[in-house]
């Protein structure tokens, strides 16, 4: 097992079998193995493939709309009077959040693995939606697995999905959310593995899926890394991220985990409040066991059993996170933080009337804890908030939460 | 030699094949559990099969979730599963028991205590669905400390190379799943089992017994003759949620179901 003190690099991990320090592996079915290795071996020469960078690039720039760009929030940063504030515009990608950087990688690797069927996972919707459009662009059949009270909370990217050609099977079991939605997405997968992708869009599951949907959504982190230095100089000061299972945090922070004067912070829920018992905050507030085909900090009880999470968030609610960022926070490279149901509807609002851009409301989390970081720095100094995803599919959680009927 | 591998044993010297039934611990009652031990054992179950019931049982159908959800709601955990065996014990010394579970709650008591109270309470195997063998080293090494079996699954996608690793890790018995899908599945191809066991017995001299889809005494016929051991879960926990009100029916019905397996395996030459 590596030690993080040894490392020449922040950069070097995942090991050839998945971990990262005592996190991450492969704790999978014995039926996914065969096909946890064949999408390793895929996976590990795709970025040697000239064919495939070549095809990737291509979407990326045409279908995507990359590069998003790097927006100086300049009203916010002067009315919160601390440092500059660069949002980094992934809400701007076709379909609305960072997703789609990770599906479009992910369905290259299917064609090219002569899949013909898609499957995947959601909380919000968003990777569903982010799922369903490359499914239809590549004349995929795609199903969709969505715990029944996300799809509650979430009619908007229901329907998109159903648009857009994709079975939506609502998960009754468990909490009826994200989680369940994995573990249904995973009970297709060992039944129909042989014709069947399982597009995971999170830096979860078991190896080689952290590390891929990372290497697929470090393009975030790239882009603003040059943007950055286009525009200001130097490295930023901060980044700033929402962390769910982790994703778009980790597509920000690992191009610059090397550039030690950047500090990184990844924000989880805190739904009620850390000590309400209501959040879905593992990293602030869990304990290190083994989930979903990996090991990392999760909410479980002291049985062993995973608990019900909460956030006014539905792509936050997760009782796990990204076995990378477990391992950032036990090395101290990156610092875990939470904010509440409350502080992140009020940075909603915020950015929506000074700014006039509406996040999503995971991404309304980095926001509240951005303001929050901003007071306590001087104007000279710089953050990059990565603003994973647009509101819209939200306006009807957060009109219904003030109590205002649309 | 473990209690497991004797009990083999002693079933190939007769030519008897293994019946090995699965119920979920606690489920639907925590009373109902270790009565319907006993009755599988008078009614000619070899070895038990102890399902520990999981929040996320992932490798599992309908039935079984549902059955953990169940066993869950009535405050089961793997204490309580201990004394439940321990209690087991107070009668049969022999039957071989086997606890099947997901890796979380026993990460969460430690290896190491996991492992010694099961040993110490008469477990005499484990089977932990989402570890497998390049994860479990650590894990192993308890159980072999305390003489525990550690029993793993090999698939139908499992490759040669793979199997003789799993079998080299694995002692007791090792566990084909017949189908690719979850547990309850309707699917069951013997001709492909047919094919496979004999990869396995290639890799391995350890018994093996296959489970995933054998619901019924013909099924359990058929597979029989290829294997060492057959396996049944699903069908079993039906039939106890289905008389859910009427603990005796319950018991009553799983001891005809596994009479009329064993029957049909008692047939095979």
């Amino acid at each position: 097992m590596p030690d993080h003190k040894t490392l020449s690099s922040y950069m070097d991990l995942p090991d050839e079998k998945g971990h990262f320090g005592i996190h991450g592996g492969i704790f999978a079915s014995e039926t996914l193995m065969a096909s946890l290795e064949a999408l390793n071996e895929v996976y590990q020469d795709c970025f040697n493939d000239a064919e495939f960078v070549k095809e990737l690039d291509y979407d990326l720039a045409h279908y995507v709309g990359r590069p998003s760009p790097l927006y100086l929030a300049e009203r916010w940063s002067r009315e919160l009077g601390g440092a500059k504030i660069f949002l980094k515009r992934e809400d701007l990608n076709h379909t609305g959040a960072h997703k789609i950087n990770n599906t479009i990688g992910q369905a290259l690797l299917a064609k090219k693995m002569g899949k013909t069927r898609i499957i995947a996972e959601t909380g919000a919707g968003q990777h569903g939606v982010a799922s369903a459009t490359v499914a239809a662009r590549l004349g995929l059949e795609c199903v969709v697995y969505m715990g029944a009270e996300d799809i509650q909370r979430q009619k908007l990217n229901v329907y998109r999905m159903r648009l857009l050609g994709a079975e939506v099977r609502p998960v009754e079991s468990g909490s009826k959310t994200l989680k369940d939605a994995l573990n249904e997405a995973m009970r297709d997968w060992v039944t129909n593995v042989d014709d069947t992708f399982y597009i995971i869009g999170t830096v979860a599951g078991p190896h080689p899926y952290p590390a891929m949907v990372r290497d697929f959504q470090a393009i975030i982190g790239r882009e603003a890394k040059q943007q950055f230095a286009e525009m200001e100089a130097g490295l930023p000061d901060a980044l700033v991220a929402c962390v769910g299972g982790g994703s778009n945090a980790i597509g920000l922070f690992y191009p610059f985990l090397n550039d030690s004067s950047v500090k990184i912070y990844g924000v989880e829920a805190a739904g009620k409040g850390l000590d309400s018992g209501q959040h879905a905050a593992p990293l602030c507030a869990g304990t290190v066991g083994v989930l979903h085909g990996n090991r990392t900090y999760l909410m479980d009880d002291n049985d062993g059993q995973i608990i019900e999470t909460h956030s006014i968030s539905a792509g936050l609610d997760y009782p796990g996170v990204g076995p990378e960022h477990a391992w950032l926070k036990d090395c101290g490279r990156a610092e875990y933080v939470a904010v509440t149901d409350d502080e992140a509807l009020d940075a909603f609002h915020d950015l929506t009337r000074i700014e006039g851009i509406i996040p999503a409301l995971e991404s309304s989390h980095a926001v509240a804890y951005a303001k929050k970081l901003a007071v306590t720095m001087d104007s000279s100094q710089s953050i990059v908030v990565n603003l994973s995803g647009r509101g819209d599919k939200d306006i009807h959680t957060v009109a219904t939460h003030e109590g205002i009927e649309v | 030699m473990s209690k497991i591998s004797n009990c083999f044993k002693a079933l190939q010297a007769s030519h008897k094949k293994a019946l090995i039934p699965f119920i979920t611990a606690g489920d639907t009652s925590t009373e109902i559990t270790l009565p319907l031990m006993h009755a599988m054992v008078e009614s000619g179950a070899n070895i038990l099969e102890l399902g520990v019931p999981f929040s996320d049982p992932m490798a599992d159908g309908p039935i079984i979730q549902k059955a953990s959800e169940r066993a869950l709601a009535n405050g089961m955990n793997l204490e309580k599963v201990f004394q439940m065996v321990s209690d087991f014990r107070q009668k049969d010394s022999q039957t071989p028991i086997v606890l099947m579970g997901y890796l979380n709650p026993i990460e969460k008591m430690g290896y190491k205590t996991f492992a010694k109270k099961a040993a110490d309470c008469g477990v005499d195997g484990v089977l932990t669905v989402d570890l497998p063998p390049e994860e479990s080293a650590g894990f192993c090494q308890e159980l072999s400390n305390n003489q525990l079996d550690p029993i793993f699954l090999i698939a139908p996608t499992s490759k040669p190379e793979r199997i003789k690793t799993i079998c080299e890790v694995a002692s007791g018995f090792v566990y084909y799943v017949s189908v690719k899908g979850v547990t309850g599945a309707s699917n069951l191809n013997t001709d492909s089992v047919a094919e496979k066991l004999t990869t396995i017995r290639q890799s391995t001299q350890l018994p093996v017994g296959v489970g995933f889809g054998i619901s019924d005494a013909k099924s359990a016929k058929q597979v029989g003759a290829l294997s060492d051991a057959v396996i049944v879960g699903s069908a079993l926990i039906k039939i106890i949620v289905e008389n859910e009100n009427n603990q005796n029916e319950a018991i009553s019905q799983v001891k005809m179901l596994i009479n009329s397996m064993r029957c049909a395996l008692d047939e095979l030459p």
